[in-house]
């Protein structure tokens, strides 16, 4: 290609290109997703949703390439430190392009039932997949906030999507009002770390940050043991607190963790279903590698002060999570907060900071957009015009009705909950192994007790999670005997979700070997800051 | 070296529900029926192959080991020792007079029935083959899935309350165990604690060569991938060099919260008689007869070889009232149990409105209780006696369940007040309700005697005072159990409705008999049974008190004879 041949000295390095094949291959597809709704005759806005998919699967292709090929080499810089492709960058795009594949899987279907079929959908779906992209692959401030607010934009749009629905629009008008704000709010945190370290890129400021912290700390204990004033140093710790706490709180709110919950269930029971569903796993995916590279490789000498932090959030998120999500009728709303009180666990492999820790993020992250999906998928099939499929009542019977159907329901809610075989218990036994590992290394015993909080709320989600398949299974009514909206697209994400679940659940070596590979330098990170 | 058998006989059911729910028709009932009974049949015959256990090796046996998920050192890692053979042999047997049972108790949706009991059969076989922490951990907790469908669905009036009381209860024990699991997980990895261990805890742990060259490999594999290890042989022998502490109890404490729900425990329990009046005859005689099991089988694996030093523990705590510990707790406990069982239960005879399925359930508090008070005196004669008394439970409450089934099944209630003189209508049924009913209360030459008398034997060598509290419970169990008979089967019929009752059909009479002759085998002869679970038995007191002498000239249990 001639432009890898291109001079040196060019602002773009040319061969960087290849570090972000995927992410550029989504673009051109969006793009011309867009021309597509244009020229393609009336009802035949489908064939763009297969186009997309081609596009994903194309990424996911120049992923794999990517992958092999530098695997030996990693991480490899571009773009001026701008981007970086290490193991973590990898495995989390993997995440979001299986997310995106499946949310254009559930949508096809759906949006013919609600009557907006229009090409742009799926451009922005792409849109946002190459913002997560691009959060995964971010290594300094500024590219990680463009990022962020390119995938955040197209989902304001794509929550308003049902633009005749009311509920759609207040949903997109709450979500835009609080997103702006608490991107402000991160905003505000980024520029505080970037006036402490003087740089914006991730690792620069890692380096930096760490010995500072180290200084501070001994010129405080001087301080204190000498009864003399302070260094004069000691006045950026305030300032580094505040920066990180800021970002904490702008991250928190895109994950959905108390207090910055509020907005998730109006957003998510709003929102077209399939939104809900890639809103709930491919953003939320997206957001929790944005905390990791920050925390973990900018913040990581700084581990003492925000673990607790973050323990304590996920604590709270845990609890508020799971026992609103009790009460819930509508299964979207219920949904809502079983994803708040998800987002506290996935909290707990941050916290961890170690090997197992991030393991749980990841294969959870990973599980948790299967079985997310493949919830939300099973919910669109229940849905017609006219008729809301969104209750939990609305399931009645579905185990007669719809056996296989049911049975797919009833495996991703027990693979939520976290039973054994299935995917969501390798997750949450890493979450869980990360935090008491951690717990052993540091001599603390808060997080043997945040394990034991966590795990116990976990008895409370099965409550919710199994009210699916009460209503499924043990009653003899049968909601209603009309046939289910299914679409091939449906039917296959629906199959690959539910296969994923089952073979992570019984079989998760190959899935456990590959992640270790990529994350462990990232892991070993944490492990060093720690001391 | 690998041993299939045990694979073959825990997925052989998993097979037969894949078989059903690929091959058969919704309509096919009497099909499915006959079909998942054969099948049942076929499991508990090849489960008799595990009667070859070598008695006089002892130790883990049938033995299997293949790689599963290396890098967080889980193997797949099976074998038994004398006292999982018994369980599992009782397993397959009561899962094939369960699946017998239901053929007209069972009207609506035969073929999801059938296919969870099926499964049901596989999760519960498996907790009792694994050897591996993590293999067990995933049974355990998957068998509740089962259970709370055949109680949901199946079951009676209340059976939603029943059984989601009974999925979170359970559920509340096994997610705290779980953390218990991956602390010791990640102390089989601490350097400082392993090295300690010598080989000769590990041999007599394992018992036999086989079984100790499987801990070997294992943990050259572990070693190898730099991994801690799951292997329950090796956690056992860590167990012995754990130092006492705060620690130390707090494991116990999680993996017992786990079991104590499971036995059920007295303060535990109150999900029991809701789980056992709500669901149909075969899941209450698979909840009651093996199920609890799992429980009193935790202990018996786990938390006594796993904690010795807790699991003796008598003087942590200084109270004004004295020095207690975690043995006095769980012994207190277990006393509490046996007693509240009967007082609960003889309340069901005594109430207007009595609920037999409910005594019944209650009669197994207490005699789940009599388990745990054998386990816990922590010599030969009361473990033996405990680990008899689950197998007795399982044959006796098994069939007490099946009989009131039966006659559910004809009169659609079990309250006591409804019936009375019906061993003039039901000859057969009153005799083999009088058989199993002198079996709960301990008649001589039935089995729970047996069992009953030697877990009081080694309590009373413990601690006088313990059997002697364990003794009253006996006592309330054999009054209201005679006064039960009598309400129900002695005067004359007051009930016009009683008067015409069929009595057992030849179905009923196949599978009751063979417990009623369990129950006189195991009464009059135990010492086949004895001899399985003697040198297994003896290796745990061994490792639970190492300077514990075990009879010089000849174990206990040839005493008795």
């Amino acid at each position: 290609m001639f432009f890898l041949q291109a001079n040196a000295t060019s602002i773009i390095n040319p061969s960087d290109l290849q570090l972000i094949a995927p992410e550029l291959i989504l673009t051109v597809c969006a793009c011309v997703a867009l021309v597509m709704e244009v020229i393609l005759p009336y009802r035949k806005s489908k064939l763009t949703a297969y186009f997309s998919l081609i596009g994903v699967a194309l990424a996911f292709v120049a992923l794999t390439v990517q992958w092999w090929y530098m695997r030996g080499a990693l991480p490899v810089d571009g773009f001026y430190g701008m981007v970086r492709i290490d193991g973590f960058a990898l495995v989390f795009k993997a995440t979001f392009l299986v997310a995106a594949a499946l949310a254009i899987g559930i949508s096809t279907r759906f949006l013919d039932i609600e009557g907006e079929q229009h090409g742009e959908y799926y451009s922005l779906i792409l849109f946002a997949t190459v913002g997560m992209l691009f959060i995964a692959c971010g290594y300094d401030l500024i590219s990680l906030y463009i990022s962020l607010e390119l995938m955040a934009l197209t989902f304001y749009v794509l929550v308003a999507f049902t633009k005749r629905e009311k509920k759609s629009n207040e949903a997109a008008m709450k979500y835009f009002l609080l997103g702006a704000f608490s991107s402000g709010v991160l905003l505000y945190g980024m520029s505080l770390l970037y006036g402490v370290a003087g740089s914006t890129n991730i690792g620069q400021i890692g380096s930096r940050v760490s010995p500072l912290m180290l200084t501070i700390q001994k010129a405080l204990d001087a301080a204190k043991s000498s009864g003399a004033m302070a260094d004069q140093i000691t006045g950026l710790r305030p300032l580094l607190l505040l920066g990180m706490i800021s970002l904490a709180a702008g991250l928190f709110f895109k994950v959905a963790a108390v207090p910055f919950h509020m907005w998730a269930p109006d957003v998510y029971e709003g929102a077209p279903t399939s939104v809900t569903a890639f809103l709930s796993t491919g953003s939320k995916a997206a957001s929790f590698a944005l905390y990791a590279r920050i925390f973990n490789e900018a913040l990581g000498g700084m581990r003492a002060d925000w673990a607790p932090l973050l323990g304590l959030v996920a604590a709270i998120t845990i609890m508020v999570g799971n026992w609103a999500a009790v009460t819930q009728e509508n299964s979207k709303r219920l949904l809502a907060y079983s994803s708040i009180s998800n987002a506290g666990y996935l909290l707990l492999g941050l916290i961890a900071d170690n090997l197992y820790g991030y393991l749980g993020l990841i294969i959870y992250l990973f599980v948790y957009t299967l079985m997310n999906m493949g919830a939300f998928g099973v919910i669109i099939s229940l849905r017609r015009r006219g008729i809301i499929g969104d209750n939990v009542d609305d399931l009645t019977g579905l185990g007669q009705k719809a056996p296989l159907m049911a049975a797919m329901m009833a495996i991703f809610m027990l693979s939520l909950g976290g039973l054994p075989m299935t995917g969501g218990f390798i997750g949450k036994y890493f979450l869980f192994g990360g935090l008491i590992q951690r717990g052993k290394a540091d001599g603390k015993t808060w997080y043997y007790w945040l394990a034991g909080w966590a795990i116990i709320n976990t008895v409370v989600s099965f409550y919710y999670y199994v009210r699916f398949i009460k209503v499924m299974y043990l009653g003899d009514r049968i909601a209603d005997n009309r046939p289910l909206a299914l679409s091939p697209a449906l039917q296959t994400a629906l199959a690959a979700a539910v296969i994923g679940v089952i073979i992570v659940g019984i079989y998760p070596q190959p899935f456990i070997q590959l992640a270790q590979e990529l994350i462990g330098p990232i892991a070993s990170l944490g492990a060093v800051a720690a001391k | 070296m690998n041993n299939y058998i045990l694979s073959f006989i825990t997925w052989l059911p998993a097979v037969g529900a894949i078989l059903i729910l690929a091959l058969m028709k919704k309509d096919q009932s009497s099909l499915i029926k006959r079909f998942a009974t054969a099948w049942f049949a076929l499991d508990f015959i090849l489960s008799l192959w595990l009667l070859n256990y070598n008695r006089s090796m002892g130790g883990m046996q049938f033995l299997e080991d293949h790689q599963w998920i290396p890098i967080i050192g889980a193997r797949y890692q099976m074998g038994v020792d004398g006292v999982a053979v018994l369980l599992i042999v009782l397993t397959t047997l009561l899962g094939a007079i369960a699946a017998l049972s239901s053929w007209d108790y069972i009207q609506k949706r035969e073929k999801e029935y059938y296919v969870l009991l099926l499964l049901l059969q596989t999760a519960v076989i498996g907790v009792f083959a694994s050897m591996d922490l993590f293999l067990f951990y995933l049974f355990f907790e998957v068998s509740l899935v089962p259970m709370y469908f055949l109680i949901g669905i199946w079951g009676g009036e209340n059976r939603l309350y029943a059984a989601i009381k009974f999925f979170l209860y359970t559920l509340v024990g096994s997610v705290v165990m779980l953390l218990g699991v991956l602390k010791m997980y990640f102390l089989t990895q601490d350097t400082s604690l392993t090295s300690q261990i010598s080989q000769g805890t590990v041999n007599l742990l394992a018992g036999n060569n086989q079984a100790a060259q499987m801990v070997s490999s294992t943990l050259q594999a572990a070693a190898q991938n730099a991994t801690g290890t799951f292997n329950i042989i090796y956690m056992q022998a860590m167990g012995s060099v754990m130092p006492m502490g705060t620690m130390q109890i707090l494991l116990f404490a999680a993996f017992a919260l786990g079991f104590a729900i499971k036995v059920p425990m007295f303060p535990f329990h109150t999900w029991l008689p809701d789980a056992h009046v709500e669901a149909p005859t075969a899941g209450s005689v698979i909840l009651a007869g093996i199920l609890l099991k799992l429980g009193t089988y935790g202990f018996y694996r786990f938390n006594l070889p796993m904690f010795p030093a807790a699991s003796k523990d008598q003087s942590s705590w200084h109270t004004g009232f004295g020095t207690f510990g975690v043995r006095s707790v769980i012994v207190f406990l277990a006393i509490v149990s046996i007693i509240y069982g009967a007082l609960a239960a003889m309340y069901f005879v005594v109430k207007k409105d009595g609920d037999v399925k409910k005594l019944v359930a209650y009669s197994s508090v207490s005699s789940m209780g009599m388990v745990m008070l054998g386990l816990f005196a922590l010599n030969p004669n009361g473990v033996n006696g405990g680990v008899m008394q689950m197998v007795n439970h399982g044959i006796y409450s098994g069939a007490l369940f099946l009989l009131v089934g039966i006659i559910y099944e004809r009169r659609h209630t079990r309250n006591v007040a409804e019936f009375g003189g019906l061993s003039h209508v039901m000859p057969g049924y009153a005799a083999i309700f009088l058989g199993m009913v002198m079996t709960a209360i301990g008649l001589p030459l039935l089995a729970v005697f047996i069992s009953e008398f030697l877990a009081l034997r080694g309590a009373f060598e413990a601690n006088p005072y313990w059997s002697a509290w364990a003794a009253l419970g006996i006592i309330l169990n054999a009054g209201y159990f005679l006064w039960l008979y009598q309400r129900m089967f002695f005067g004359n019929i007051d009930n016009p409705k009683n008067e015409h009752l069929p009595d057992l059909n030849i179905r009923e009479w196949v599978y009751m008999v063979p417990l009623m002759i369990m129950s006189l085998w195991i009464g009059v002869y135990p010492k086949p049974f004895l001899e399985y679970i003697q040198q297994p038995v003896n290796a745990l007191v061994k490792q639970v008190r190492p300077d514990y002498v075990i009879g010089e000239k000849e174990p206990q249990i040839t005493r008795i004879r």
